[in-house]
C-alpha cells in the first residue's frame, strides 16, 4: 500500500515537471508567441478559418523579413467551434497554459465579449480583427481592434438605404441571440428614422434556425422596399433563399456578416441578385498594398483573400508594429504602444485607435451580381 | 394567413415523415429510438455526396432526384438494419431502459462520428430540382419544391399505411406488435421482422432527410437532432404507432410553429411545441388517434 502511493506521488511529481517543461519549451527565449483564438468550425466556420489565413500569411511574411526585434514570430491557434463557451475555455488556455504576449481574436461579437474580461484580468492585450459591438472594448483598457465598429456601419447603411437606394420602408430581421446582429439592428433603426425613413415591421430569429418562412410571410404583408438583415451568413444565406422563394424581390441589405463564399454557395447567384452588405475591404480595391496583399494571399492558398482574412493580416501587423515601439513584449507597454497606433497603413485602410481603443476606417458597400460581390462605393468616417 | 398555413404544412409534412418511421419502431418494440434524427442526417449526407455522382451519369432533372432519394432510402435502410443487429437485439430481452439509454448513445455517436468525420460546419446542399413558382399571386407564393415535398411524403404514408394494413408483412408486423411469443408460435421470425421494421424507419428517415435538405440546402451533422425531438412530439401528439395520427401530429406542430413565429415570437416556438407536448399527455395519454387499451399482458 504504501509502495503504491509512493508511486503515485512520484507519477504525480514526474507529469508536473513534465507539463512544467513543455511550457518553458512553449514560450522560448528566441520567439515571440500570439495566442489566437477563431471560430475554426461550427457556424461561423469561414469567419474563423478566413482570420487565420490572414494571420498566418503576415507571420510567414514577418519571419521571411527577419522576425520581430531579431525573434521569430509564431502563432498558437485554438478553435472555439463557434461556441460562447469555448471562446473562455480557448483563452484561459493560450493565456495561463501557452503564456502567449497578446491575443488575437475573435470575429463574432458574442465570443469577444466572453473572452475580452479575461484577457482584461490577466493584463493581456487582446486585439480583435473583426468584432464590430461597441461593447468589445469597453470591457477594459487591454482590449483593441483593428475594425470599424456598429454605430458607424449602421449608420453608413441607413444613409445608404434611404440615399442611395432611396428606399423609405424598411422591415428588420435580426438574430435575437447575436449580440452584433442585435447592437446593429439598432444603430441601423436610429439613422434611419433619423433620416426620415419608417421602420414597418420588424421579426426575429435564433442562430441554428433554417425556416424562416413564417418571419418573412409576415414581413412580406408590410409591403416593405427593403430587409434589413443584420446577421451571420449561415443563416442569412437560407433567410435570402426562402424570401426570393416567397417572392419578396426587394433589395436585402445586411452587414459585414454577410461576408463568405458560403453566402453563394447555399443561396445561390439569382437569389442573391439585390443584395447588397457593407464590409471592411474589398479585392477590387487598386491600392498597391492592397493588391500585393491579394497576389500573396492567392499565391500562399489559391483564392481570393475576403475582408476576414484581411482583417486578419491587418492585426497581426498592428501588434507587431507595437512590439516593435514597446521595445518588447511587456504587456503594460504593449497595451499603451497599441493605444498610440496612428495611422497605420493596412490592407483594410488607414488604421488609427481613438481614445475608445477602436480604429475609425472607411467602410464600403458591395453588391452582388451573378454571385459575385462588387465594389459599389466607400463612405469615409 | 393562407401563406403561413402553407409554410407549415410543407415543415409539418417532413416532421411527419420522421414521425411515421418513430411510431413503426416504437409501435413493433414498445422502445423509442432516440437515434432515428440522427438516421434522418445521415439520409441528408447520403444524398449530399450522391447527388454530383447521379448528376453526372443522369444529368440534372427528375431522373436524379429519383436515384439520389433512393440511395439515401437504400443506405439509411441498410444502416438501420445494422443499427439494430449491433446495438438493440443484443439487449432484446433486457429492460426497456437499457435499449432507451443504447439508443441515446447510438445517436450520440452518430451526431460527433458525423461531426469528427464530415466535420461540423454547414454544407451547402445542391438544387436538385429548381423551385418554379407555380402559383403567385400578391397573397400566395407557392413553389414547386414544398409541393414535391407533401406530394412524397403524404404519398410514402399512405404506401406505408397499405403495407401495414393490408400486406403478409405488415400483418405479421402487425401480430409481433401485439404479442412477440404468439407471433412466433405462428411461425413468424421475430428476428426478421424486428430487422425490417427499423430497415423500413430509417428508410423513411433518409427520405425526410433528402426532403428536409431540399426545402432547408444548408446541412450539418447535428441537423437531425431537433427535427428529431419535434417528430418525437409529432408521434406522442397524434397517437403512438397509428400512421394517420403522425401524419396529422406532423402537420399539426409544422403549422403551429409557423404561427407562433410568426405572430407570437420565434422565442417560443420550441416551447410551445413542448407544452403542447405535455397537455396532451395530460389529457390524453395514449395521444388523439391512439388506443390505450392496446399494451394487453
Amino acid at each position: 500500500m504504501k509502495n503504491k502511493m509512493r508511486l503515485c506521488l512520484w507519477m504525480v511529481v514526474c507529469m508536473g515537471s513534465l507539463s512544467l517543461l513543455s511550457c518553458s519549451k512553449l514560450s522560448s527565449k528566441n520567439e515571440i508567441l500570439l495566442g489566437e483564438y477563431s471560430s475554426l468550425t461550427g457556424t461561423t466556420a469561414t469567419f474563423g478559418q478566413s482570420t487565420h489565413k490572414g494571420l498566418q500569411l503576415a507571420i510567414d511574411e514577418i519571419n521571411r523579413s527577419g522576425g520581430v526585434l531579431g525573434k521569430k514570430l509564431r502563432v498558437q491557434t485554438e478553435d472555439t467551434q463557434s461556441k460562447p463557451e469555448e471562446a473562455a475555455t480557448a483563452v484561459n488556455k493560450l493565456i495561463n497554459l501557452n503564456h502567449v504576449v497578446a491575443v488575437i481574436g475573435e470575429v463574432a461579437s458574442s465570443r469577444s465579449l466572453v473572452a475580452a474580461p479575461i484577457c482584461q484580468t490577466a493584463g493581456i492585450p487582446m486585439i480583435s480583427p473583426a468584432s464590430t459591438n461597441p461593447e468589445v472594448t469597453q470591457k477594459g483598457d487591454f482590449i483593441f481592434r483593428v475594425c470599424f465598429i456598429d454605430p458607424f456601419q449602421g449608420s453608413v447603411l441607413a444613409k445608404f438605404a434611404a440615399d442611395s437606394l432611396h428606399i423609405k420602408r424598411v422591415v428588420i430581421l435580426k438574430d435575437v441571440k447575436n449580440d452584433y446582429s442585435i447592437g446593429l439592428a439598432q444603430f441601423f433603426r436610429t439613422q434611419f428614422l433619423r433620416l426620415g425613413g419608417v421602420i414597418v415591421g420588424e421579426q426575429a430569429y435564433s442562430e441554428g434556425d433554417t425556416d424562416f418562412k413564417a418571419q418573412l410571410t409576415a414581413l412580406k404583408e408590410k409591403a416593405p422596399d427593403a430587409i434589413f438583415l443584420p446577421g451571420y451568413y449561415t443563416e442569412a444565406a437560407l433567410i435570402i433563399k426562402q424570401a426570393r422563394d416567397l417572392n419578396i424581390r426587394v433589395p436585402i441589405i445586411g452587414g459585414d456578416g454577410l461576408d463568405s463564399e458560403k453566402l453563394a454557395e447555399v443561396a445561390g447567384a439569382q437569389a442573391l441578385e439585390n443584395v447588397y452588405y457593407s464590409n471592411h475591404f474589398t479585392v477590387q480595391n487598386q491600392a498597391p498594398e492592397v493588391q500585393k496583399f491579394v497576389t500573396a494571399f492567392q499565391a500562399k492558398y489559391h483564392q481570393k483573400p475576403d475582408a476576414m482574412a484581411a482583417l486578419g493580416y491587418d492585426a497581426v501587423y498592428v501588434t507587431v508594429d507595437a512590439i516593435k515601439r514597446a521595445g518588447g513584449t511587456n504587456p503594460e507597454k504593449l497595451k499603451n504602444a497599441l493605444a498610440a497606433t496612428k495611422g497605420f497603413l493596412g490592407v483594410t485602410g488607414k488604421i488609427s485607435i481613438d481614445e475608445n481603443r477602436n480604429a475609425a476606417k472607411s467602410v464600403v458597400i458591395l453588391q452582388y451580381q451573378n454571385g459575385v460581390p462588387m465594389f459599389k462605393e466607400t463612405i469615409n468616417p | 394567413m393562407l401563406q403561413q398555413l402553407i409554410n407549415g404544412l410543407s415543415l409539418g409534412s417532413i416532421y411527419a415523415l420522421i414521425a411515421l418511421g418513430y411510431g413503426l419502431v416504437y409501435g413493433v418494440l414498445r422502445f423509442i429510438n432516440f437515434s432515428h434524427g440522427d438516421v434522418f442526417m445521415v439520409g441528408a449526407f447520403v444524398a449530399f455526396f450522391s447527388a454530383p455522382l447521379a448528376t453526372r451519369f443522369l444529368g440534372s432533372g427528375w431522373l436524379t432526384f429519383a436515384a439520389v432519394l433512393f440511395i439515401s432510402i437504400l443506405f439509411c435502410a441498410a444502416l438501420g438494419a445494422v443499427i439494430e443487429r449491433v446495438a438493440y437485439r443484443p439487449l432484446r430481452n433486457r429492460p426497456k431502459l437499457t435499449m432507451l439509454i443504447t439508443s441515446i448513445g447510438v445517436s450520440l455517436l452518430l451526431e460527433y462520428g458525423g461531426q469528427l468525420w464530415l466535420g461540423p460546419d454547414p454544407r451547402a446542399f445542391p438544387t436538385l430540382i429548381p423551385n418554379r413558382l407555380i402559383l403567385n399571386t400578391p397573397t400566395l407564393v407557392l413553389g414547386q419544391v414544398p409541393v414535391i415535398v407533401m406530394g412524397f411524403s403524404i404519398l410514402l404514408m399512405g404506401l406505408m399505411y397499405l403495407v401495414v394494413q393490408r400486406s403478409r408483412l405488415g400483418i405479421a408486423l402487425r401480430a409481433v406488435s401485439q404479442n412477440q411469443a404468439a407471433a412466433s408460435l405462428m411461425g413468424v421470425s421475430i428476428n426478421r421482422m424486428v430487422m425490417q421494421t427499423f430497415a423500413i424507419g430509417a428508410g423513411l428517415a433518409g427520405a425526410g432527410g433528402v426532403f428536409y435538405a431540399l426545402l432547408y440546402p444548408s446541412i450539418n451533422p447535428l441537423m437531425g437532432i431537433f427535427p428529431g425531438l419535434k417528430a418525437f412530439v409529432a408521434v406522442v401528439f397524434g397517437g403512438i404507432g397509428s400512421i394517420p395520427g403522425a401524419l396529422i401530429g406532423g402537420m399539426v406542430i409544422g403549422i403551429l410553429e409557423t404561427f407562433v413565429t410568426a405572430y407570437l415570437s420565434p422565442t417560443y416556438r420550441d416551447a410551445i411545441a413542448f407544452v403542447i407536448l405535455i397537455a396532451v399527455l395530460l389529457f390524453r395519454p395514449a395521444g388523439l388517434f391512439g388506443q390505450s387499451d392496446r399494451e394487453k399482458v
